[in-house]
Order: structure tokens, then C-alpha cells, then sequence
């Protein structure tokens, strides 16, 4: 690890201004962004930490829509979201292991968008928005491929919002080192709509399993889509697994998903 | 009624206080004042000529003491290896230098090239990034076949291939087993990888050099197993210091595995670089680092034979195996894939005729070395693996298939070189079966189709051999150390007694177990007995632990010397009653004489030992210290039987693990409870090694499965709870407490049975697949459905 400056503000407005500084980097819960940092892979001169912000923390439920802050910890949506969006706090309970889940942030997961990270499928399924210091992006708007978002340098998630389905249900298959999902399958009934999220997968990032969602929004049942396949181009292959078994994977678990939901 | 005390009672493990209240003191707790931090430069590519190496801004970067290169170690030897194998036609294997620092190549990623001492571990690192290295990358020897192709590209330009040795066992048998396939009723094959391990033990490895001008005496901290190993070693043949100007210091150790007997580059460079700055030097690997220069396990290729009459009885075997060396010869590598692994290709069965064929090959990966088990666990997954097929091919029963061809008469002379002492291979098989209820398959069976899972089962009988191992033997067949073990067992006045053994614990419990052995005895409590080990300072030469050898070689040396301080002290004693040595009896802690109402206490005579003023003075001197050395006579071999029960899902290829029944001859316990924590953690490694663990690299020689973000390890929830029985004994004939040896067994014989199972598994489920390489991950069992 190379030296750096530690800022702790205590409102957006003041994190904001110190993101300002030369090669500042927000920092959530550290659990990506320190180990990238002990391997000298990042070197940011300054890290500005949203621990202190207690506006950016919390999760609260207004209508159909479920409000996160982006300094929220895993653990804590686990627990807070378990009633109003069963779906989602099983997700995030599913996070690594409990130290994981109570430093790391939904914030922080969101704006790293690893192609195998969980929250990034809940988003694009639930249909959300990102709302920043500077502006709202919409849960289809957000996510850019590997590692890349539509945020802009200096931009602070400050807070996520997901509409709240009907039904939903997230199935993680683990990759059997990292427990990261090899594939994992979110998928959200919707009053109007089905939608489903696949993150792990493919060399784009996470993305919405279409077909599968025209064929859910008309019979919500794992039957529904037994006919479908996915195709492997442009799935990832490595040590974990062949592009032809996450394409196949993705379908066992949306069907799972399907069956699981509610 | 288990017993509470002595041998056979589960003492509680008195070491684990300190550990787990994290008082326990490791390498990397010693600090020594005016210390200074190397870091090592590391090669970032598989091969390559170093073409230019400039240090200078790194030496003047802030904090720097020297920055050293291959250059410094011109004049030093290099690491040696500590087994010569001969191969098929008599010549000796051909073994490269080792040098400490890279000179002129690098050969594996990981190689150290240059090292950077500063007053801070940050600085050397800092100052290492301003080291410029020209390397010209030279194509990467990665396939071990490939590797012994003419035109191969070579790991080292100075041997004529990569070939190490092309070793026969028994070669004189090898016509003979030939002719016998010729006519054998069936002939079972199989190809198979044992897969490259990575150790991981929960310490990574550290190494401190200390100097003394004054006494001009050099001090090593270091992580290992065997700290008199390594003082020999890396004193005489790299760094030129007499063993009485050498201290090795190998405190508590955060586990091993294997991978702490080696000696290794870091651990000659501390000493040298001390001595050299006249400074302590610390090194501590990162976790990064250890998956690039701890040496790695297995890493075997075989094709295996087996030829069967018409009632499946063996009637010969032949292998052909392909082991990796990686880029040099780590201490024991190369006897690893023959006297380790040959030796064992009997099993526990009456094959009369075996041929093993190993090649031995460079290529450009990290060393591979001895990793828990050693050679056993690929003899055993070859055998167990090709039985299983044998028995599916010809339709008879793998339970009845082994049965048929077990040996049960002891001894037992294989054709293989080693003789079996003792076993009782039908008990230990018809244990595990029972405590997996083998019976109750089929009900569980069908509840497992019910949640749309395939249930599988397999077994496995496994032999191993431990407690190496008799020295002339093993100097005979290239060993170029003895493997005997020592102790001192030295009485105090008040009676306590200090053991002082040459074997190492880094996990295994010596301290709670040997002085159960001493209390026994003498019949005093267990807390009178302290164990002393890990620093050549204060122990007698030994060979150190591994290969399960700790009780039944070290544990007998201790006895005999504990025997030699018995007999002495009953001549005190006898002297004290005015009696015959002969006639003095010990029991409970006290003397007394045959016959009589005398009686005197034990700690009436220690004291009398050292305060001799009643003493027979003109017989025997003062004092109640004896030192034994024992070679044995005879390997031991532990052997036993293992049921796997799995349930595999058929849409996704994942396999969990739903019973492990593991039934074990260890012959003699000294504690139960300490033996089933080695079986348990024996069966975790072994698992690990079926489902999870595997060491990948690329064609260029990167290293895929380089973190635990890629290199599975086992966890909790990956296992069931075990079935663990040790009460088949059949004890050891030939060491003085029958005992053979825990450590190793669960890592040797559960490979194949949970690969059995598997394979049973997708069998019942109606796919036609005989084989899984290891890991079995979801991905390759769903790949081998498709
Ligand atoms: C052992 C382990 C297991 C894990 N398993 C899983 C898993 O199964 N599934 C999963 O999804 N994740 C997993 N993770 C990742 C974990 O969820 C991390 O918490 C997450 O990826 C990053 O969140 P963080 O708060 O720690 O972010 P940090 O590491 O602090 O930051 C990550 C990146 O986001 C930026 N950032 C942080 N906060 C904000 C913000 N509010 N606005 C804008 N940018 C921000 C940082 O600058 C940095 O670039 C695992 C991590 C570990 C260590």
C-alpha cells in the first residue's frame, strides 16, 4: 500500500468538495477497494470515506418504492429490508462472509460493478434509479459494461432506489473459490412486468435476460421458460467455468428463481 | 471406561491455551532489536534470460541498506536436494543448481532475482519498484509431455533435457508384469491427473537472520518442521557454517503440511544477508508470495493398468506417471514420486506383479514437494480409482472386488520392497461400512431422486507408509539423510521432567501427547512433563515431523530414553532401600521392592540424583538425564477404509457431500481425541483436494489460481459431519509403543472415495462417465453429464 490521505466528512456536501482533490477516491466499506490498494493496484492520494455520513445510510420503504442509502452496509439491508423486499435483503445476506457484510457498502458494490457482484442484478431487475450528489440515473442507464458505470469522477451514490415487486427471489451459484456468483439470477414480478437481472455471466457485465421476461410476463412459472436457451457468445469462460455451462446455468437459476419467489 | 490420564486418554490439548487466546508465539512475533525488511523481486514471467539488472536508484531510494543479486551469491552453493534417485539404466538423476537468487535466468514466476533490504518493509518494497530488469522471455515449458519432446525449449541449458529421471520399479519385474497382461483374463485402464496443490498452511512462511560479531554465531528464526534439517543443509552446502556457529529456531508454526521441511532461498538469504550488514534481517511472505515459492503438491499424470482373472483376481499392475518437478529441486521432490509413491502401488491387495514407470520432469512452475501425504495419496487414487473401474467393467461388487483380493496374513512381503507388519483390512472396511449404514442405501437413495439429486456411494481401502523410516534402507535407496529421531528426557531434582525431542509440533499436539506417554511410565501426572522443541540449541540432532512419524519414531526415542532414566533411577533407588536394582519395581510414581513393604517415592530419588550425598557414587554418576536415538527398523502402515456417500444435482453438476465414514488402524492410540482432529483434518484436505483445490496455471506459465479468489480452499459448510473410529488396532510390531501414525490418512484416503462416489452418482443417473479428473466442480461434473 502506498501512502494516502484519510478524509471522514460527516454530510454529502463536504465529502463532495473533498472528492475535489487530486486523485480522490470515495471510499465505502473498503472491501474492494483496500485489498486492490495492499496489492498496489490503486493508489488514490486521497480516500474519502462515507462511514460518517449518516445521510447515506438506512433503509426506509415510502409507497411501492424501497429508498437505500449508499453508505448502507450489506448487513443492514439483510436485516431492514427483510419484510417490505424479501428479495433483496436475501441477496445481500448472501454477501460474503459477516465482516464483509457489515463494512461492505451497496454504494460502493454499485459503483464497482464487478461482472460478478450481486447487487447490480437486484437493481436493473427491481428497475430502480441511482440518485447521486449531482443527478438520478436510471437502473437501465447505470451499468456500462466490466468495472464500468455511467458515473462521473467525484460522483457520490448517495442513494438507491428500487421498485418494490410483487414477487421477487435472487439465486446465487457460487464460484467455488470466491463464492462471488459464477451466475446469479434476480428476477422481480412486477405489477405491469417481469424482469430479470443476470450478473456473473456475461463479458458485458450484468444484464436483462429479455426473452425470459416477455415469456415470465405472460405465465410466471419455471415452465414458462424450459424452451429458451442462452446463448454462450460472450459469456465468460475461466478456470470456473465454460461459456456454455454459465449459459446454461443462467437458465436453471431464473427458473429457480421463478419457483422461488415471493 | 476411557481412561483419563496416561496413554489412551483424550488429555485436553494443552498447547491450544496459548494458541487460542492468542498468546502463542510465532516467527513473526520475534522482533530483534535494529532489525531490518527484505523484500524480493520477484520474476513476473515463467522463462527468461536476464539480460541487464540495474539496481542503483533502488540502492540510493530512501531507507535502503543493500540491494543484492545473483552476483552476491557467486561464491555460495546452492539449495540442495536431498535425494538422489537412479534411474532405469543406473545413472543418477540429473540435477540442476539452485541458486538463492536468480543468475542469468529466471525459471518460474516467483523466482527471486534481486532482494532489497531497508530499514522498513515498505521501503524495501518501494525501492524494489525502481529496480529495472531487462528479461528476454523465452517460450515456457508448461506441458510435461511437450517437455520431453527433442525440440523442446530446456529449463536448464546445462542438463541434455527436461527429463530429471526415468525411474523403473521393481525394472527387474518389469518383463514379467508385461507377460502377465499378455494373458490376463481383463485388463482395466485408467488415465487419470493427480492435480497441483497448493499447501496453504494458515501461517505463511517467515524467516528472520540474526548475527552475533561477538561469537560470530549465526541465528535463523524460521517457519519450519524440521529445524536440524535445515541448520545441516543450508550450513553445509550453502552457506559454509560449521553447525556449531548455526543456531535454527523454529518456534511455534502455523501449520505445515510438507510445506515447511524444504529449505528454502529466503531462509539462506536472512542468514546471509545478517551477517553480511551485520543487522537482523525479517523476511514474511505475503499470501501472494506463498502461492509463488512455497512448493506445491502432487502434480502427477498417470496411466494406470490393471490386469484381473476371470474371478477378478489382480494379477498384475502397471503405471506410467508423469511428475512435475516445476523449475528446481525442492529438498525431498524427487523421492516423492518413487519411494513414496512406488513403494505403496500394492495397496492393501495381493497383486503379485507391479511395474511402476515414473518420469520425472522440469518444467517452468513452481518446485513441487512432499504436500500431506506425500506419494501415498497418488498411489492410493490410482489404485482405489482403477479397482472401482475394474469392478464396474466386470460386474462384480467393489466392496466384494476388494475383499477378494485383500492381504490378510501377516507379514506380508509385497512386490514392491516393503513388508507389511500387521493389518486387518476386513475389519476396517466392515466398520466404515457399518457406521455409513452401506445398507441403508438405496431408502436414501430414492429420497435424494424425490428432491431431484442423484445419490452416489463409493469406498476406498487405503495402505499407507509411515514413520520413515529405517536409515540404511533409505540411505540405500538415495536418501542423503538419516531418519532416525532423538530425545533427551531430562529429570529435575523435584521429579518434573523436561523432554527435550528432535521432533517438531506445528499443529500435531506433541505437547500434550508425549508427556502422556512419560506419565505413564512412571505413573506421575502429565503436568510434571514438559516438551522442549524447535530450536537445535537446546535438542538433540533430529530429523524433525513429517510423514507421520512423530509418535512412532520420535515418541520411541523418547521412550527408550525415558527407559535408559528408569533403569538408572531404580539403581538409585535400589541403593536408597538397600536392595537389588533388579528387584525394584516403579509404579504410580513410586519404588518399591518386590516382596517387601519398601517403598520410596519418585521424587525422593530424582532428588537423591542430584543431591547424592546416600549415593552409590563409585557405580553410577549424578543426575537423571539420557538421551536415545532411535532408527527403526521397519516403516509402519497405517491402513483403513473409507465410505462417501454424495448427493449430485444433475442440472447443475454440484456435488455435496452428505456422509464420510472413515474407519482407521492406527494400531496403538496414545489420544483419541488429538487422532480424530488429525482424521478430520485429513479428510478436509483430502475433500478439499476431490471438490475444491487446484492449482492452474496458463501456457506462459502465469498463475491462474494465484489468491483465494480463484484457489478453492475447503470450508465448514463444503463438509458433513465426519464418522471417525479408530478401534481396529492391530498394533505396530516393531516400535516400542505399536503405535503407526495418524497425521496423514484422511488426506490419502478420501480422494477416491469421494471420486467413486461421484462417478456412481452419474452412473445410477444413467450417464455412461467412468472418470472425473479432481477438482470435481460443478462445472466439470456438469461438463462430464453433457
Ligand atoms: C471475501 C469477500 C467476499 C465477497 N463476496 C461478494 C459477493 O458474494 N457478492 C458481491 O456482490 N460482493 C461480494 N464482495 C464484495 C463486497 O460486496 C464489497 O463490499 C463491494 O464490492 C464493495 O463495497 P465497499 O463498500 O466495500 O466498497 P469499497 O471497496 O470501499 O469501494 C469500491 C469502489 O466503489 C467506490 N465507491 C465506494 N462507495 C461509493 C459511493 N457511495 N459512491 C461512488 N463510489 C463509491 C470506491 O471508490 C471504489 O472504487 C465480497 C468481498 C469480499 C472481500
Amino acid at each position: 500500500m502506498y501512502d494516502f490521505e484519510l478524509v471522514k466528512p460527516k454530510s454529502v456536501d463536504e465529502a463532495v468538495s473533498a472528492l475535489a482533490a487530486e486523485d480522490a477516491q470515495p471510499l465505502g466499506g473498503g472491501q474492494t477497494l483496500i485489498p486492490t490498494m495492499k496489492q498496489r493496484l490503486a493508489a488514490p492520494a486521497v480516500l474519502v470515506s462515507t462511514h460518517d455520513i449518516d445521510g447515506m445510510k438506512g433503509v426506509s420503504t415510502d409507497g411501492g418504492v424501497m429508498t437505500v442509502g449508499g453508505a448502507t452496509t450489506h448487513g443492514t439491508v439483510a436485516k431492514e429490508a427483510a419484510s417490505a423486499f424479501p428479495g433483496l435483503a436475501g441477496l445481500a445476506a448472501k454477501i460474503g462472509d459477516p465482516a464483509v457484510r457489515n463494512r461492505g457498502t451497496i454504494g460502493g458494490s454499485l459503483a464497482n460493478n464487478d461482472p460478478a457482484a450481486c447487487y447490480p442484478a437486484a437493481l436493473l431487475a427491481a428497475g430502480g434509479t441511482v440518485v447521486t450528489n449531482a443527478r438520478e440515473i436510471a437502473a437501465d442507464d447505470f451499468f456500462e459494461g466490466m468495472f464500468t458505470t455511467a458515473l462521473e469522477e467525484g460522483e457520490l451514490i448517495t442513494v438507491v432506489k428500487f421498485n418494490i415487486p410483487e414477487k421477487s427471489n435472487y439465486q446465487k451459484f457460487e464460484q467455488p473459490a470466491s463464492r462471488f456468483p459464477l451466475v446469479g439470477v434476480f428476477v422481480a414480478k412486477h405489477s405491469d412486468e417481469v424482469r430479470v437481472g443476470v450478473t456473473g455471466a456475461s463479458e458485458d457485465g450484468v444484464f436483462r435476460w429479455t426473452e425470459a421476461e416477455q415469456a415470465l410476463s405472460s405465465n410466471f412459472s419455471a415452465e414458462a421458460i424450459s424452451g429458451l436457451t442462452v446463448s454462450a457468445d460472450g459469456m465468460i469462460g475461466d478456470l470456473h467455468g465454460t461459456p456454455d455451462y454459465r449459459a446454461h446455468l443462467v437458465k436453471v437459476m431464473t427458473g429457480r428463481a421463478v419457483s422461488a419467489a415471493e | 471406561m476411557p481412561k483419563d490420564h496416561g496413554i489412551g486418554a483424550s488429555s485436553k490439548r494443552r498447547e491450544d491455551v496459548r494458541f487460542l487466546t492468542g498468546k502463542g508465539r510465532y516467527t513473526d512475533d520475534i522482533n530483534i532489536r535494529g532489525q531490518a525488511y527484505v523484500h524480493f523481486l520477484r520474476s513476473d514471467v515463467a522463462h527468461g534470460k536476464i539480460n541487464g539488472l540495474d539496481t542503483s536508484a533502488a540502492e540510493s531510494a530512501p531507507g535502503v541498506l543493500r540491494v543484492f543479486t545473483g552476483a552476491d551469491f557467486e561464491g555460495v552453493g546452492g539449495l540442495p536436494c536431498g535425494w538422489q534417485v537412479t534411474d532405469r539404466e543406473g545413472n543418477p538423476m540429473q540435477e540442476p543448481a539452485h541458486p538463492v537468487l536468480a543468475q542469468g535466468k529466471v525459471r518460474h514466476v516467483g523466482d527471486p532475482i534481486a532482494a532489497v533490504v531497508a530499514e522498513t518493509y515498505e521501503q524495501a518494497r518501494d525501492a524494489a519498484e525502481q529496480i529495472t530488469v531487462d528479461i528476454e522471455e523465452l517460450p515456457a515449458v508448461m506441458d510435461m509431455k511437450a517437455a520431453l519432446k527433442p525440440d523442446a525449449p530446456k529449463v536448464h541449458e546445462d542438463l541434455t533435457s527436461n527429463l530429471c529421471y526415468d525411474w523403473g520399479f521393481v525394472e527387474e519385474n518389469r518383463e514379467a508384469t508385461n507377460a502377465a497382461f499378455e494373458k490376463a483374463h481383463h485388463v482395466t485402464t485408467l488415465e487419470l491427473v493427480n492435480q497441483r496443490l497448493v499447501a496453504n498452511p494458515m501461517e505463511p512462511r517467515v524467516a528472520i537472520g540474526d548475527y552475533a560479531a561477538h561469537s560470530d554465531e549465526s541465528t535463523l528464526y524460521t517457519t519450519s518442521q524440521n529445524p536440524h534439517v535445515i541448520r545441516l543443509l543450508m550450513g553445509a552446502f550453502v552457506l559454509g557454517i560449521p553447525e556449531h556457529k548455526l543456531r535454527v529456531v523454529a518456534p511455534d508454526v502455523g501449520g505445515g503440511f510438507g510445506s515447511k521441511i524444504f529449505h528454502y532461498a529466503e531462509e539462506a538469504f536472512c542468514t546471509f544477508a545478517a551477517k553480511a550488514l551485520k543487522r537482523p534481517v525479517k523476511w514474511v511472505s505475503s499470501r501472494s508470495e506463498a502461492f509463488l515459492s512455497d512448493a506445491q503438491g502432487r502434480d502427477h499424470v498417470t496411466r494406470i493398468e490393471l490386469a484381473l482373472d476371470a474371478e477378478g483376481h489382480f494379477q498384475a499392475l502397471r503405471t506410467e506417471t508423469y511428475a512435475n518437478m516445476g523449475a528446481y529441486l525442492s529438498t525431498f521432490s524427487t523421492s516423492v514420486p518413487t519411494w513414496l509413491h512406488g513403494t505403496l502401488m500394492a495397496g492393501n491387495y495381493r497383486t503379485p506383479l507391479i511395474y511402476v514407470n515414473v518420469k520425472a520432469v522440469f518444467t517452468n512452475t513452481v518446485p513441487v514437494d512432499a504436500y500431506r501425504g506425500a506419494g501415498r495419496p497418488e498411489a492410493t487414487f490410482q489404485l482405489e480409482r482403477v479397482i472401482d473401474k475394474a469392478a464396474r467393467e466386470m460386474g462384480i461388487d467393489p466392496v466384494e472386488l476388494r475383499r477378494r483380493n485383500f492381504v490378510t496374513e501377516f507379514p506380508y512381503a509385497t512386490p514392491v520392497a516393503v513388508e507389511y507388519d500387521t493389518g486387518d483390512y476386513n475389519a476396517t472396511l466392515d466398520r466404515a461400512l457399518e457406521m455409513a449404514d452401506w445398507d441403508g442405501f438405496e431408502a436414501r437413495a430414492a429420497e435424494s431422486a424425490k428432491k431431484g439429486l442423484w445419490r452416489g456411494r463409493g469406498i476406498n481401502s487405503y495402505i499407507e507408509a509411515c514413520g520413515i523410516a529405517p536409515s540404511q534402507l533409505v540411505g540405500q535407496l538415495g536418501a542423503r539423510a538419516g531418519l532416525y529421531e532423538s530425545a533427551t528426557v531430562r529429570v529435575n531434582a523435584t521429579g518434573g521432567l523436561v523432554v527435550m525431542t528432535g521432533s517438531h509440533s506445528h499443529g500435531q499436539g506433541h505437547e500434550t501427547a508425549f508427556p502422556q506417554v512419560i506419565a505413564d511410565m512412571i505413573g506421575i501426572d502429565e503436568s510434571q512433563v514438559e516438551i522442549v522443541h524447535g530450536d537445535t540449541a537446546n535438542t538433540p540432532m533430529g530429523m524433525g515431523t513429517y510423514g507421520s512419524r512423530s509418535i512412532a519414531v520420535g515418541g520411541s526415542a523418547m521412550v527408550r530414553a525415558a527407559e535408559k532414566v528408569i533403569a538408572k533411577a531404580k539403581k538409585i533407588a535400589a541403593h536408597l532401600m538397600e536392595a537389588a536394582p533388579e528387584d525394584v519395581e516403579l509404579k504410580d510414581g513410586q519404588f518399591s521392592v518386590a516382596g517387601t513393604d519398601k517403598s520410596i517415592a519418585w521424587g525422593d530419588v530424582t532428588l537423591a540424583a542430584y543431591v547424592p550425598h546416600n549415593y552409590p557414587l563409585d557405580e553410577i554418576e549424578p543426575g537423571l538425564e539420557e538421551t536415545a536415538f532411535y532408527d527403526p527398523s521397519n516403516f509402519t502402515y497405517p491402513a483403513g477404509a473409507y465410505v462417501c456417500e454424495v448427493e449430485v444435482d444433475p442440472e447443475t453438476g454440484k456435488v455435496r457431500v452428505d456422509r464420510f465414514a472413515a474407519a482407521d488402524d492406527f494400531g496403538n492410540v496414545v489420544n483419541p481425541m488429538i487422532v480424530e482432529g488429525q482424521v478430520h483434518g485429513g479428510l478436509a484436505q483430502g475433500i478439499g483436494q476431490a471438490l475444491l483445490e487446484g492449482c492452474t496455471y496458463d501456457e506462459t506459465g502465469q498463475l491462474l489460481s494465484a489468491s483465494y479468489m480463484d484457489y478453492a480452499m475447503p470450508r465448514a459448510d463444503d463438509l458433513p459431519s465426519f464418522q471417525v473410529d479408530h478401534s481396529c488396532q492391530t498394533p505396530c510390531t516393531h516400535n516400542p509403543l505399536g503405535v503407526k501414525g495418524c497425521g496423514e490418512a484422511g488426506a490419502i484416503g478420501s480422494p477416491p472415495a469421494l471420486v467413486n462416489a461421484v462417478v456412481d452418482a452419474l452412473q445410477r443417473g444413467g450417464k455412461d462417465v467412468t472418470h472425473i479428473d479432481m477438482p470435481l466442480s460443478p462445472a466439470r461434473v456438469w461438463a462430464a453429464m453433457q
